[in-house]
C-alpha cells in the first residue's frame, strides 16, 4: 500500500483482521516520508509485517520511477529505523528454500541445515554431512522475494506502458466497475510477465499494448488460489490469496482506493490442494 | 428539409449560450492548439425534438457553422471575459444525454451574457428568417457534412455560389500562423478564400463520422482538449493516451437515466438498506424515553467497543466502523434470542465469505424447541433403521439352505455426542455473514465430527450448507465442519490471566468418577489484575478456561462399550461375534485452568507468543498473547480486563505439511472353510485310477449277474 495514503489503506485492509498498532502507524507515517527522502524513492510502499517469534519485521519497499523496475526492499524492527536489504540472487534461492518453519524474528540468526555432500578423497566417494548456516536476513530477503513474484498484484489500468520504455502509474485510473471487480482477470501481478507470450494470437489481438502487458490472474496455479469476496456491505472487494495466507489485497470499486498487504508468517501454504 | 422550421422558433429561446458556443466553436475550428486563456465552453440547450434524429443534428450544426461564420469576429473578445467557471463542455453537435449538470451553468452564462445576449438576439434572429428563406430557395438535402459545407458555401449570403478551386489539405498550410489567432474584425462577411476552403475541408473530413460509431474524431479531439484545459494536469503528454482511451469511453458510456438506479450498484444498496435498518433503534419516537431507561440497564451484549480499542493496541482486529457494526448486530441477535450472555467469538474467513462468530448462552431453560426435535428425529432415524436390519436378520435365517453370510464387521459404537451446556457444546454459536444479515444457529457439535475435523484440512466457503468433500468423509456439512473448528479452537486458544476464575467451592471432592474433573468456573471477585510486565515474562500466569477435548472428541470421557438399554434389546445376536476389544482405556485431558506453561511445543516452537503493545509507553501497554499452534488466536489482558478473539482462516497451524489418511486396509470378506474352498481338479492319473477301479466294479457285478442268470436258466430247465 502506498505510504501516502497509509491510514486510509490501513482501514481498508483490516478485514482480514491483521493491522497495526496506533504507534508502529504513526512511526511509521514519518518513517516512511524520511526513508522517501533519504533514498530518493519515487514511490513507497508499505509492504507489510512478518509475524516471528520473537519480533517482527516490518517491511516497506521503495520505487524509482519506472514501475516494474526491481524494487528496493527495507525491513525495521521497531517502524523507525530502516535497513536495505539485498536483492535476491539465484543462490540465496537456493539456498533459502530449504529452510521451514517460523521465522524467528532475529535478523542474525542463524538456521542450521545439513545437507549430504559428496566427497571425493582419492579414489574414494562418500557422502558426509555439512552443516549449512542460512542467515535469517536471507530468508527474509527470499521470502519477500517469493511473495511479490506469488501474489502481489494490481487492477488492471493503474499502470500503464509507453512506448518509449518505463511503466508510469496511471492518473487517470478511476478504478473498476463493480463487475468487473469481481473477475479475476482484472487484476494483474505486479511483476514482470511471464505467460504473456504463451497466449494465443486470437487473445493478444484483444489486449491493449499499453495496459496489458502483465499477467492476469485467471492463470494462476492451482486454480483457486484466490478468494474474491465483498466487504463492508458491497463497497469493498478484497482478494486473499490462499498460497501465502495473510496476503490481503483490497480495492474499493470506482475509486482509486488499492494496494495490498502482507501480514503472516512468511510460510507458503503448501496444503492448499488438499485444502480447495 | 422539414426540420429547418422549428429552427428560428427555438433560436430565440436560447440565443445566448448558442452564440457564444457557436463563437467558440468557430474558433475551434480555425486551430486545434490555440492558447487561449479562459476558453469558455458551454453546453447547449438542444431542443429535444430535434435530438433524435442525426440528420437533424448535422443540420443544426450546419446552421451553427454557418452562423458562426456569419457572426461578427469582435464576438470573441466578449466570449473571453465570459468567466471560466461554466461547465466545461464542448457543444456543438454532441447530443444532450453527453451533457451532465446542464443546467445551474446555463443560469450562470445567460446572467454573464446579458448585454450582449441583446445584440446578438437580433442578429440571430435576422440570420435565422435569411436562413428560412434561403433553404426554401436551394433545395439540396443536406445529408453528408460535406454537402453541408456546399450549402454553406453556396449560401454565401452576398454573393453567388462559388464553387473555387479545392486546396488540398495541407496541415502546414491550415495551421500556419496567419491563421491562428483572432481575425481581424469584420462587419461584412468575407469571401471565402482558397485558404478557408481548405481549411474546411479539412475540418469536413475530421467531422466525418463512420457507420461504427457517431464520435467523429474532430469530436473526439474537441473533448480531449477540453478535458485536457479544464482538469490542468500535470505533464499531460505523459497522460496523453489515458487521457484519451477515457475520453472515448466517457463518450460511449454516458450518464443515462436520472430516474433508474444503476443496476450494477444494486446489491451495494440493498446492504446498506440492511445495514441501516441496523442503526435504528426498536420503537418509535414517542417512546424514546422509556426504551432509553430500560436500555441503560443490564445488557448481555458487551462492549465490543472497548474490546476492539484494546485489540486495536495490538495491532489485531477489525476497523473501528467494522466493529461498531458488529456490536449492533449482536444488539439484533439479543433482541430476537432469549440470550443471558453474549461474546464476540471472532471472524472466519471463507473463500466466497466471511463469518462472523457469536458466542452465546441461553437462560435457563430456554433452550431451542427445535433442537429437541432434531435429536428425536435422529433418534427415531436409527431405531428404524434398527428394526430393519432386525427382519432381515429374521429372514434370511429362514431360508436355511441358502443364506447369506451376515458380515461379521460392526461398525464401532457411535459415541454419543455431549449435552447442551456442557463440554464442547457448552456454548451456542450463531455466525452470519455480514452484519445487518441475519444470524444462524450452528448446530451442536458431535464427538464423530471433532475426530474427522481433526483428520482433514479445508478451507470454508461461506455458505453453510456446502458439502466438504473430503477423505475420510465429513459426517456433515460445512455448518458442522464449522463447529467443530470453532470447539476446537476455543478449547485450544481461550485463555484468561491467572486467578480471573476461580473453581467454585464444592462439595464433592476433586477425584470424581474417571478424574474427568470439574468442569464449572467462576469469576473471581478478588480478582487483582496482574501487572503487564509479569503477564508477558511467563505463561504460566495464563490458564485456559475451557476444557480440552479429549482424542475421543468430548470432553468428558465416556466408554463406547458400555451397552445402553436400548442396544442390550437389541444386540444380544450380535455380542457374540463381537471382535473388538473388550477393554477400552480411559482418555484423560488436562483439567480446567491449567497454565500455558504446560501446553505442548510444535517442534521446539513455544505454543503462544507474549508481547507488549507498544514498546515506547510501558505504563499503557496491553500484554498481547498470540497463538502459534492456531494463528489468528489472540488474547489481551489489561488491569482486571481480558478478551480472547481469533480472526483467521480456521486451520490449525503444522510445520509439516498435510498428510491426508490413507484408506482403510481391505476388510476380510468371509473366513475360508472346506465348504467354500475350491477343490483342486483331479489329476489324469487319478482319474484314470478311478476309471479303473469301476471298470473293475462294473465288470465284477456283471459277472455275478451273468453267473447267477445262468444258474437261473439251469434251474427252469430241470
Amino acid at each position: 500500500m502506498d505510504a501516502e495514503s497509509l491510514l486510509l489503506s490501513l482501514e481498508l485492509a483490516s478485514g482480514s483482521g491483521q493491522g497495526l498498532s496506533p504507534d508502529r502507524r504513526a512511526s511509521l507515517l514519518t518513517s516512511l516520508l524520511l526513508v522517501k527522502r533519504d533514498y530518493r524513492y519515487d514511490r513507497v510502499l508499505f509492504w507489510g509485517r512478518i509475524l516471528g517469534l520473537v519480533a517482527d519485521y516490518y517491511i516497506a519497499q521503495g520505487l524509482s520511477e519506472d514501475q516494474l523496475a526491481p524494487r528496493k526492499t527495507l525491513y525495521s524492527l521497531n517502524c523507525t529505523e530502516w535497513s536495505l536489504l539485498p536483492p535476491a540472487t539465484e543462490e540465496m534461492v537456493a539456498q533459502s528454500s530449504v529452510v521451514k518453519g517460523r521465522f524467528m524474528g532475529d535478523p542474525s540468526y542463524e538456521y542450521e541445515h545439513i545437507e549430504l555432500q559428496k566427497v571425493n578423497e582419492g579414489e574414494k566417494v562418500f557422502e558426509e554431512e555439512v552443516v549449512i548456516q542460512i542467515k535469517e536476513e536471507t530468508r527474509l530477503v527470499y521470502v519477500i522475494d517469493q511473495i511479490d513474484k506469488a501474489v502481489a498484484i494490481i487492477p488492471r489500468g493503474a499502470l500503464f506502458k509507453t512506448p518509449f520504455g518505463p511503466t508510469h502509474v496511471n492518473r487517470t485510473f478511476e478504478g473498476l466497475s463493480l463487475s468487473e471487480a469481481k473477475k479475476l482477470s482484472s487484476y494483474f501481478h505486479f511483476r514482470e510477465p511471464v505467460e504473456l507470450k504463451n497466449k494465443t494470437l486470437l487473445e493478444k489481438a484483444d489486449l491493449d499494448p499499453s495496459l496489458d502487458f502483465m499477467d492476469s490472474l485467471e492463470h494462476d496455479v492451482p486454480k483457486g488460489s484466490w478468494s474474491i469476496q465483498m466487504e463492508r456491505g458491497n463497497a469493498l472487494v478484497v482478494l486473499r490469496s490462499l498460497l501465502w495466507p495473510g496476503l490481503t489485497f483490497y480495492h474499493a470499486p470506482r475509486t482509486r482506493n488499492y494496494g495490498y498487504i502482507y501480514v503472516g508468517t512468511g510460510e507458503k501454504n503448501m496444503d492448499l490442494p488438499f485444502m480447495l | 428539409m422539414g426540420d429547418l422550421p422549428p429552427y428560428p422558433e427555438s433560436l430565440p429561446q436560447q440565443p445566448p449560450s448558442r452564440r457564444s458556443s457557436q463563437a467558440s466553436e468557430r474558433r475551434r475550428s480555425w486551430g486545434q492548439a490555440q492558447p487561449l486563456a479562459a476558453d469558455p465552453e458551454e453546453e447547449r440547450q438542444m431542443p429535444p425534438d430535434a435530438q433524435h434524429s442525426t440528420s437533424g443534428w448535422s443540420q443544426r450544426r450546419s446552421l451553427s457553422q454557418q452562423e458562426s461564420f456569419l457572426m461578427p469576429r469582435a464576438f470573441q473578445a466578449e466570449e473571453v471575459q465570459l468567466g471560466g467557471t461554466e461547465y466545461p463542455f464542448m457543444n456543438s453537435g454532441f447530443p444532450s444525454e453527453f451533457q451532465p449538470q446542464p443546467y445551474p451553468d446555463e443560469s450562470r452564462i445567460q446572467a454573464a451574457q446579458g448585454t450582449t445576449s441583446l445584440i446578438l438576439q437580433g442578429l440571430q434572429q435576422g440570420q435565422g428568417g435569411l436562413f428560412q428563406h434561403l433553404d426554401s430557395a436551394f433545395q439540396e438535402p443536406p445529408v453528408s457534412p460535406l454537402n453541408q459545407f456546399n450549402l454553406y458555401q453556396s449560401d454565401q449570403i452576398y454573393e453567388s455560389a462559388q464553387h473555387g478551386p479545392y486546396r488540398r489539405d495541407d496541415p502546414a498550410l491550415q495551421f500556419s500562423g496567419s491563421e491562428l489567432g483572432f481575425p481581424q474584425y469584420n462587419a461584412e462577411v468575407p469571401e471565402p478564400e482558397p485558404l478557408e476552403l481548405a481549411v474546411q475541408n479539412a475540418k469536413a473530413y475530421l467531422l466525418q463520422t463512420s457507420i461504427n460509431c457517431d464520435l467523429s474524431l474532430y469530436e473526439h479531439l474537441v473533448n480531449l482538449l477540453t478535458k485536457i484545459l479544464n482538469q490542468r494536469p500535470e505533464d499531460p503528454l505523459s497522460v496523453l493516451e489515458s487521457l484519451n482511451r477515457t475520453t472515448q469511453w466517457e463518450w460511449f458510456h454516458p450518464k443515462l437515466d436520472m430516474l433508474r438506479d444503476d443496476p450494477e450498484m444494486q446489491p451495494t444498496y440493498e446492504m446498506a438498506e440492511k445495514q441501516k435498518a441496523l442503526f435504528t433503534r426498536g420503537g418509535g419516537g414517542a417512546e424514546g424515553e422509556q426504551e432509553m431507561e430500560e436500555e441503560v440497564g443490564e445488557t448481555p451484549v458487551p462492549n465490543i467497543m472497548e474490546t476492539a480499542f484494546y485489540f486495536e493496541q495490538a495491532g489485531v482486529g477489525l476497523s473501528v466502523d467494522e466493529s461498531f457494526r458488529i456490536f449492533l448486530a449482536l444488539k439484533q441477535l439479543v433482541e430476537q434470542h432469549p440470550i443471558h450472555t453474549c461474546r464476540f467469538w471472532g471472524k472466519i474467513l471463507g473463500i466466497n465469505r466471511s463469518y462472523l462468530v457469536a458466542e452465546v448462552e441461553f437462560r435457563e431453560g430456554e433452550e431451542e424447541v427445535e433442537e429437541e426435535e432434531e435429536v428425536d428425529e435422529v433418534m427415531e432415524g436409527t431405531e428404524v433403521l434398527e428394526a430393519h436390519g432386525e427382519e432381515e436378520g429374521e429372514g434370511d435365517e429362514e431360508k436355511a439352505l441358502d443364506f447369506i453370510p451376515k458380515p461379521m464387521w460392526n461398525p464401532p459404537p457411535v459415541i454419543p455426542k455431549e449435552e447442551s451446556r456442557s463440554g464442547a457444546n457448552k456454548y451456542l454459536y450463531f455466525v452470519c455473514n455480514e452484519p445487518g444479515l441475519p444470524w444462524t444457529r450452528l448446530p451442536h457439535v458431535t464427538p464423530a465430527q471433532i475426530v474427522n475435523a481433526r483428520k482433514i484440512k479445508k478451507f470454508f466457503t461461506g455458505y453453510l450448507d456446502a458439502p466438504v468433500v473430503s477423505y475420510p468423509p465429513f459426517p456433515g456439512n460445512e455448518a458442522n465442519y464449522l463447529r467443530a473448528q470453532i470447539a476446537r479452537i476455543s478449547a485450544a486458544t481461550q485463555i484468561s490471566p491467572l486467578g480471573f476464575y476461580q473453581f467454585s467451592e464444592e462439595e464433592g471432592d476433586e477425584e470424581e468418577e474417571g478424574g474427568a474433573g470439574r468442569d464449572s468456573y467462576e469469576e473471581n471477585p478478588d480478582f487483582e489484575g496482574i501487572p503487564v510486565l509479569e503477564l508477558i515474562d511467563s505463561m504460566a500466569n495464563w490458564v485456559h478456561h475451557t476444557q480440552h477435548i479429549l482424542s475421543q472428541g468430548r470432553c468428558t470421557w465416556v466408554n463406547p462399550l458400555q451397552k445402553t438399554e436400548e442396544e442390550e434389546d437389541l444386540g444380544e445376536e450380535e455380542e457374540k461375534v463381537d471382535e473388538g476389544p473388550e477393554e477400552v482405556e480411559q482418555e484423560v485431558g488436562p483439567p480446567l485452568l491449567t497454565p500455558l506453561s504446560e501446553d505442548a511445543e510444535i517442534m521446539h516452537l513455544s505454543p503462544w507468543t507474549m508481547r507488549m503493545s507498544c514498546s515506547l509507553c510501558p505504563q499503557y501497554s496491553v500484554a498481547v498473547v498470540r497463538s502459534n499452534l492456531w494463528p489468528g488466536a489472540y488474547a489481551y489482558a489489561s488491569g482486571k480486563k481480558f478478551e480472547n478473539i481469533y480472526i483467521g482462516w480456521g486451520h490449525k497451524y503444522s510445520p509439516e505439511n498435510f498428510n491426508p489418511a490413507l484408506p482403510a486396509p481391505i476388510q476380510q470378506e468371509y473366513p475360508s472353510s472346506p465348504a467354500i474352498m475350491e477343490r483342486s481338479d483331479p489329476t489324469v492319473e487319478e482319474e484314470q485310477a478311478v476309471k479303473a477301479v469301476q471298470e473293475e466294479v462294473l465288470a465284477a457285478t456283471e459277472e455275478e449277474e451273468e453267473d447267477k442268470e445262468e444258474e437261473e436258466g439251469e434251474e427252469t430247465d430241470d
